[in-house]
Parts: C-alpha cells; sequence; structure tokens
C-alpha cells in the first residue's frame, strides 16, 4: 500500500483512533473494574485539581471577610499606631514599600536587561567564563530568600557599604534577590527574536548596538515586561530578607530613602500580626487584602500580556 | 510591523553564534559590550559575596563552637545565660515542614498537573492555568496569617482529640507551605507532561489502553524527570520558606521534637526571626545566625544541583 507523506499524519491518527473504537468495543463490556477505575481516576484528579484552586483561593477570601471592617481611607493615610488600633493604618508602610520597591527598579532594569543582552548577543558561549555567568545565575535564583537578608545585613547594612538600616539597604537587597529572575525572563524575551530581524538590520549598515537598541529590544519587549512585574511583585511580598535588613521597625513618622528607619507593607503586616488585640488582627488582613490588590492586578497584567503576544506569535 | 516579523522564533536559534557587527571596532560599541559584560558579571560578585558573608563569621563560630557540638547536639538555646547550639532541633523542625509540604503538595500538585496535561479541554487549561500562575503570587505573608488565624482554629475544631496546645502548629505551619508550592510543582510537572510527544500516547492507545493506563503508564513514566524536578525545586523552595513558618509555627521549643500539633522552629524561623532588630555584632548569637544560615545554603545549594542535573535530562530526550 502506498501512502501518501502529506496526509501520513492524519491516516496513522485515524487507524489510531479505529483501532482504539475496535478494542474499546471488544473489551470495554468485559472489563468493567477498568471502566471504573478510569471514572474515579478522573474524580480524583478533578478533586486534586479543586483542593488546589479552593485552597489558593480561601485565602484570598479569608482575607477579604477577616479585614472587610478595616477598608476605610484610613487604612492608608494614617500610620501606625500601638494604642489606637481601630484608626491605625499603612501610610508609613506604603510610603516605604514605594521607596524600596523604587530603588528596585531603577536597579534591576538597566542592571538585569544590560546582562541578558551580554549573555544572549555578545557572550561567546565556548568561553568557561561565560558559561560560568549563566550556570552562577541559575543557582543563584533559587538561593532561599532569607539568605539575600544575610547578605545583606553582612555587606549592604554593615560592612563594605554600611548603609545602616535604611530604605536603600533593603532595596538593594531585594534588587539582588530579584536580578537573576528579572535576567533568565529577559533572556527567554531576546532568544525569542528571529535572527533575521538581526541580520536584516545589520545588513542595511547597522551597528551591532544599533540593531540590539532598535530592533531587537523592542521584539523582545513584551517578554521582558513580564519578567519585570512578576519580579517586581515578588519583591513586593517578600518579607523574610527584610527583616534582617531593618524593616521591622515601628515607624510613625514618613520614611525617606537614605536615612531613617523605615519598614515595607508586609513586614508591617506580620507585625501588627502578632499583637494580641482582635483589632491589629483585622488590621493585619485588611493590610493582606490591599497587597492582594496591588500584586494579583501585576500578576494578572503581567500573564496576559505574555499570552497575549505568545498567541500572537503562535499564528 | 516589526513585531509580527517575530512571529515564528528560528529552529536552530540556540545554535546562533554571535554576529560580528558591522562597526565593532568603534570605540562607543565597545565600551557598550564592556558596559552590558560588568552587568552579567555582577551575578559573580554576588555570589561571591553570599559565600564570604556566610563563610568568614561561620568560621569564627566554630572556633568556639566544636563542630560535633554543632551538628549532633539536640538542646538549641543560643541566647540563654547557659547556651547551647546543637542545631538538630531546628533541622528536624525544618523537615517537619518539609515533609508536610511535600504530603500536601505532590498529590495535589499532582493532580492538578495530570488533569491539566492529559484530561482538561484546551479551553479550561487555557483558563486554569494563568489563574494558578496569578495565585502563584499570592504573599507569603498572606499563607502565614491565614495558617495561623483559619486553618489552625479549624484543625482544632476539627479534630480536637489531638494534643493542641499552643496557638501554634508546625504541622499547620508545613501544610500551609505545601499550599503555597502546589502552583511551582504543577506548572513543573504539566510542562514535562506536555513535553512527552503524542506518538507515545497514540502507540499506547493503539494497543487498546485506556486513558488512565496511557496516563500512568506511557505519560507519567516519560515525563517523571521533570516531574521529579518540580518536586525537588518545591523542597527547595519548603527549606527556605520562611514567613508562613515565623507567624504560625511560633518560637519553639529549644530541645529536639517531633511534635506535629505544636509550635517548633525552623532553620529559616530562627533566622528571621533572631535576626531583627540591633543584635550586636561580634557576640556569639550573631554568629549563630551564619552558621545555621551556611547549612541552609548548602541544602538548598544541593537540592538545586540536583534539580537542574534533572531538568537537563529530560530536555534531552524529547527536543
Amino acid at each position: 500500500m502506498v501512502i501518501d507523506k502529506g496526509k501520513r499524519p492524519q491516516r496513522s491518527r485515524l487507524a489510531v483512533a479505529g483501532a482504539r473504537a475496535a478494542t474499546d468495543s471488544i473489551f470495554a463490556t468485559s472489563s468493567r473494574s477498568d471502566r471504573i477505575g478510569n471514572v474515579l481516576f478522573r474524580s480524583l484528579l478533578l478533586l486534586g485539581m479543586g483542593v488546589a484552586l479552593l485552597g489558593l483561593v480561601a485565602i484570598i477570601l479569608w482575607s477579604l471577610v477577616e479585614g472587610a471592617p478595616r477598608l476605610d481611607a484610613e487604612l492608608i493615610t494614617e500610620g501606625p499606631s500601638s494604642i489606637m488600633p481601630e484608626s491605625a493604618g499603612y501610610r508609613t508602610a506604603i510610603l516605604g514599600t514605594l521607596w524600596v520597591i523604587g530603588g528596585v527598579v531603577l536597579f534591576i532594569v538597566p542592571v538585569g536587561v544590560g546582562a541578558a543582552i551580554y549573555l544572549e548577543e555578545y557572550a561567546d558561549k565556548t568561553r568557561w567564563w561565560n558559561r560560568a555567568i549563566e550556570v552562577n545565575i541559575q543557582n543563584l535564583a533559587a538561593v532561599p530568600s532569607i539568605v539575600f537578608g544575610i547578605l545583606g545585613l553582612a555587606f549592604i547594612v554593615r560592612g563594605p557599604l554600611s548603609l545602616g538600616f535604611v530604605a536603600a539597604a533593603g532595596s538593594f537587597t531585594l534588587s539582588l534577590l530579584v536580578l537573576p529572575t528579572v535576567i533568565l525572563a529577559a533572556r527567554e524575551a531576546i532568544k525569542a527574536v528571529p535572527n533575521s530581524t538581526r541580520l536584516g538590520s545589520l545588513g542595511l549598515g547597522a551597528t551591532k548596538w544599533q540593531t540590539i537598541w532598535h530592533h531587537v529590544l523592542p521584539g523582545a519587549l513584551p517578554g521582558i515586561l513580564t519578567g519585570l512585574i512578576l519580579s517586581v511583585s515578588r519583591a513586593i511580598g517578600e518579607s523574610a530578607p527584610l527583616l534582617l535588613v531593618g524593616a521591622v521597625t515601628f515607624v510613625t513618622f514618613d520614611p525617606s530613602f537614605l536615612e531613617g528607619q523605615y519598614s515595607v507593607l508586609p513586614v508591617q503586616i506580620y507585625n501588627y500580626a502578632g499583637r494580641p488585640q482582635e483589632e491589629f488582627r483585622v488590621l493585619a488582613a485588611a493590610g493582606v487584602i490591599l497587597m492582594l490588590a496591588v500584586l494579583l492586578t501585576m500578576n494578572s497584567f503581567a500573564i496576559w500580556l505574555r499570552n497575549h503576544y505568545e498567541n500572537k506569535n503562535a499564528r | 510591523m516589526a513585531k509580527s516579523s517575530m512571529a515564528t522564533p528560528p529552529a536552530g536559534a540556540d545554535q546562533r553564534r554571535p554576529l560580528a557587527g558591522a562597526g565593532s571596532s568603534h570605540l562607543g560599541e565597545k565600551s557598550i559590550k564592556f558596559l552590558l559584560a560588568l552587568c552579567a558579571a555582577f551575578s559573580i560578585i554576588v555570589t561571591t559575596g553570599i559565600v564570604v558573608a556566610l563563610v568568614v563569621p561561620t568560621v569564627s563560630f566554630f572556633g568556639e563552637i566544636t563542630f560535633s557540638e554543632f551538628l549532633f547536639g539536640t538542646v538549641w538555646q543560643p541566647a540563654f545565660a547557659n547556651p547551647s547550639f546543637g542545631v538538630l532541633p531546628i533541622v528536624v523542625g525544618t523537615l517537619i515542614v518539609v515533609v508536610t509540604a511535600l504530603l500536601v503538595a505532590i498529590p495535589i500538585g499532582l493532580a492538578s498537573a495530570v488533569y491539566l496535561s492529559e484530561y482538561a479541554s484546551p479551553r479550561v487549561r487555557k483558563t486554569i492555568k494563568p489563574v494558578l500562575e496569578v495565585l502563584e503570587g499570592i504573599p507569603t505573608v498572606a499563607i502565614g496569617l491565614f495558617a495561623f488565624f483559619f486553618m489552625r482554629p479549624i484543625a482544632e475544631s476539627l479534630f480536637p482529640f489531638f494534643p493542641w496546645e499552643t496557638p501554634f502548629s508546625i504541622g499547620i505551619a508545613g501544610m500551609a507551605v505545601g499550599l503555597l508550592i502546589v502552583p511551582l510543582v504543577a506548572s513543573v510537572s504539566e510542562d514535562a507532561m506536555r513535553s512527552v510527544p503524542g506518538g507515545l500516547r497514540e502507540g499506547a492507545y493503539a494497543l487498546g489502553s485506556s486513558k488512565m493506563r496511557v496516563t500512568l503508564r506511557v505519560v507519567f513514566p516519560a515525563a517523571i524527570s521533570g516531574i521529579i524536578a518540580g518536586i525537588v525545586l518545591g523542597t527547595s523552595r519548603a527549606i527556605g520558606e520562611t514567613m508562613v513558618v515565623l507567624i504560625a509555627a511560633g518560637a519553639g521549643n529549644p530541645n529536639l521534637t517531633f511534635d506535629w500539633f505544636n509550635s517548633a522552629q525552623t532553620m529559616t524561623a530562627y533566622i528571621g526571626g533572631t535576626a531583627t532588630g540591633d543584635i550586636p555584632q561580634g557576640t556569639i548569637v550573631y554568629d549563630t545566625i551564619f552558621a545555621v544560615g551556611t547549612l541552609l545554603f548548602s541544602m538548598t545549594l544541593v537540592m538545586n544541583i540536583i534539580a537542574t542535573r534533572l531538568v537537563r535530562r529530560f530536555r534531552e530526550v524529547y527536543e
């Protein structure tokens, strides 16, 4: 039998379907236990999936129910107070987060994207030092966040940089933490830009940097942006390393970047949650709502952005 | 129109050699390359910094405490008047959290992955997968509060016959960490299962296998290294998790216990709980943070090396 090569996959799929139907009709009635097993297996899978979604959604619902009574303007406009929990808020913590995250963005955008451009466009992968950098970045991405806190405590707060327990130290520590993620995401985005784009630009006489700046980077922008947003949202939610670099103090005045004490939103929530009065528990839950609103919006936008451009590429 | 030209990534993108740029002799081009290389090399500085930051105080710590006293001692109370530096209680605390987290995350995560990869219709997958990815962004402090204020009281009212004594429970903290790593385990193992070529499935169907059999006997074994990599990554994440344990497991017990229902400390929670505030530099308590950090760092490093190996192996087979 001669099979037309173009139709081969289709034919084999048909053949498989036919064979399956035939065997199904032979065996299906006889192996009833097998069918019950299939149904059972399928329901187990659905159950697992359901528990996963339910558990995660329950966190959101719990904070909404628990924190709803404190969703008022004072939550944002008032600073912390240990004597008046019913009107205390997150003012200084929000300002602290803005300072810290502002610093993170200023640092990771140039350094992260720069490193990714170097590794994808310039680095000669046969050289051992370039391979070492790659392996190193992958391993750094998986170091526990609290270890970055130790690094921050030893080298940024004290030691060589000696910034002290200020917002800038927190900012720098978090930048180091999310930098590997930014580099990995930006590399993937740059890798996805087709080589013909580069060749076309170079062929028209553009320099290498002009090619990267005017053609590669614009093409990679959605992917880079997705990675950046996800990293920044991780930095906003991250609290463990900041415990070590000074974000635990009870700050009653507006913080600044380079001097004075600071706190950030998640650490302030942790601080409130540790207090015995019921009002503080509600306040902590309201803070969680605040964070979830910001983080889930950012993540949804980032994932929408990625899927949108992935679909576009697939077409 | 530049964007539509990126429609199809070339098949051989990985083999791309660095291009010899037209104007690479210009000074400006060279200084740009130098600056970018500096950005990339910065990561090496960070790693060196971590290693130096951990090792130097650790060495001074072992100048005062013997190695075996640290690793095999069973009482952990560094800040007490009569200090004791046996790290085992907090290592066991970490182990309880990790094992509990895996007991929660492996069945739930794998069931979700199998369902999404083999059973779900494309439309269902297209809605649920992004939802899981978005939920991965729930901050750990939120999960910690949920565990402490919701899961722990619910657990006590459902199972009042267990020995709940404190408002804290290391086991509940472990379950919450499990919930936290479910999306990670699910997404890595789903990727692994989806990259199993369709031909393998079709072959098994042609031999008369049912869908469950195809999933369990063909897809699962073919994707096993990717699935294990997902679990290992989840484990390393669970070892390093701090906030959930700090909130839900309390200040801990200095003695070695396997008490699932009450307060216990993990390595990360010890570091996070002790280093808050301005503890004086040069004291032995200050140095314990770094000694414990070194232990933590080495444990996760080993886990990650295993994970990278496994991921590489599964990529080699199917791409």
